[in-house]
């Protein structure tokens, strides 16, 4: 008998209207590892994270997160639930009404009972941990999309988040700006002790961030291992996704 | 032969009903999927916006940029149609020496029907359009599946300020819209009519009861309802990048008013 998994998907299906994304998925995340889900654009991984969250729910099969099955959750467990998670979204998703430090203290604000003052300092201090000062009274439209990953991202630790979910933390940055996002990413996971998962097709970041790499492709998990177990598959399709290369199983609509 | 033709008719009719009733289905079943979502939205708002505690900042903030910001134009589309009115029903009522009435005509057409459904539409253009605009823009922007992982229910946070305050403001506006309809037809019918400033005044309030401008704050009220709702509902379930937030904001704006105008006729039918 193992340790129980922090997230575990099994056999989990999902279809909007006729288009059949999720195929029976079966995931199981240790806790405290980062796990990175590989995969060509539209094949579903944005989906499968959202599952994690209880953004979206299943048409079939079950998603636990610390043993609790997500699906029977009512409301206030399911955010119970959402508060054990922080999420970096691909465009960073930040309130484009509210400051910088209001959008990184926004959870603060909403769950515990600080006076603003204290909710701002709280906020400088995670604006540090990822490398931004003096951002703090600025509007998320005066900033770089980099500065946005990272208020995104300061977002989603400000509230000590068990497990941190990044969809597609370096995809539209330059590869210098990618790495700074990577370091961060390792240096958090070192920091915080959680859980993370990751969503990308930058492979670069993939070996650099991943405890283990999972393949998802057409609707199904193809592969599971350490980095190194990845790079030696023999399963073609994993060959041709890593490598990049236009020819092999995968097939690519132009 | 004759056999053939037979099935083959049968066959035509039966692939045209299988049509027919197909696309009824179809549509039939769209239609419910959005009655029932709406009903949902509907509950979840109303339980949202009594339950405490208020958010009351942004309720402030929503009034501000649904009221306060919409004095403006209120202003100039109530001044005016007063005045029209004044004009036009002095022309129709010399006619059966009735001019005298002009004052009665302008008090009770604005508080009963202009004042309200005025107000409606031009805060269904204006404010309307806004909340289906910002929250169709938060929709595909992912900042409404944001809002959900920092474990913040969307109708509480979006959407029930914007329904209190439109539902507040909409009966405020319309006190700002009858009265300064009733000052412009007063202008033009003591100026340019040369009416008897004292005779014009006492004829305004003369036949005006408390139950016109009354009926005219609810149904104001049940606009403003509809404009919240039709709005962020709208906004709420965009698909689709930059052109479905311009279609929610499209149809969130010719929906209301549609709504505005069909709640309108059986409003009257209940309240007056």
């Amino acid at each position: 008998m193992g340790e129980e998994p922090k997230i575990k998907l099994v056999d989990v299906h999902k279809a909007f209207g006729a288009k059949v994304v999720l195929k029976g998925v079966n995931l199981a995340i240790r806790s405290g590892e980062s796990m990175v889900v590989i995969g060509g654009s539209g094949t579903g991984k944005s989906v499968l994270i959202k599952h994690m969250i209880g953004l979206l729910r299943p048409d079939r099969g079950r998603v636990f997160v610390d043993g609790v099955e997500v699906e029977e959750l009512d409301e206030s467990g399911l955010v119970e639930l959402r508060k054990k998670f922080g999420m970096l979204f691909q465009g960073a998703a930040l309130f484009d009404s509210l400051t910088v430090w209001e959008n990184v203290g926004f959870g603060l604000k909403r769950h515990m009972k600080l006076r603003d003052a204290d909710i701002k300092g709280i906020a400088v201090e995670k604006l540090r941990m990822v490398g931004l000062r003096n951002v703090e009274d600025l509007m998320p439209s005066a900033l770089s999309g980099g500065m946005r990953k990272r208020v995104g991202l300061a977002r989603a630790i400000a509230m000590d988040p068990e497990i941190i979910l990044y969809d597609e933390p370096t995809t539209g940055l330059d590869p210098i700006m990618a790495d700074v996002i990577n370091d961060l990413i390792i240096k958090l996971r070192e920091e915080i002790h959680a859980t993370s998962v990751a969503i990308t097709h930058d492979m670069v970041s993939a070996y650099k961030i991943a405890d283990r790499i999972a393949m998802l492709y057409q609707g199904e998990i193809q592969a599971v291992g350490t980095p190194d177990e990845i790079r030696g598959c023999d399963n073609p399709i994993v060959q041709q996704f890593i490598h990049g290369r236009a020819v092999g199983p995968i097939r690519v609509d132009v | 032969m004759s056999e053939a033709k037979a099935f083959l008719r049968v066959g035509g009719f039966v692939a045209v009903a299988r049509f027919f009733v197909e696309a009824v289905g179809t549509v039939g079943v769209a239609f419910l999927e959005e009655a029932g979502r709406i009903v949902t939205l509907i509950y979840q708002t109303l339980r949202w916006s009594i339950r405490r505690p208020f958010d009351v900042r942004n309720i402030l903030r929503q009034c501000e940029a649904i009221g306060v910001n919409s004095i403006p134009v209120i202003l100039i589309t109530a001044v005016f149609t007063g005045m029209v009115l004044a004009y036009q029903s002095y022309t129709g009522f010399k006619r059966f020496n009735a001019e005298s009435l002009v004052g009665t005509v302008v008090a009770l057409s604005m508080t009963r029907e202009l004042g309200p459904v005025l107000t409606a539409l031009v805060l269904a253009g204006r404010a309307g359009a806004a909340m289906a605009a910002e929250l169709g823009t938060m929709k595909v922007t992912e900042q409404i599946d944001a809002l959900l992982t920092l474990a913040t229910n969307p109708v509480k946070y979006l959407i029930a300020p914007r329904f209190l305050a439109t539902v507040i403001m909409l009966p405020a506006l319309t006190v700002v819209a009858d009265l300064l309809g009733i000052i412009g037809g007063y202008f033009v019918g003591v100026n340019v009519l040369d009416a008897n400033p004292t005779v014009y005044i006492r004829r305004t309030t003369e036949y005006l009861k408390v139950d016109d401008i009354v009926n005219g704050l609810i149904k104001a009220a049940v606009f403003g309802g509809i404009i919240a709702i039709v709005s962020c509902d709208r906004g709420f379930y965009t698909e689709g990048g930059a052109e479905g937030v311009g279609k929610a904001t499209m149809s969130a704006v010719v929906l209301s008013m549609m709504l505005i105008l069909i709640s309108n006729y059986f409003l009257n039918t209940v309240l007056f």
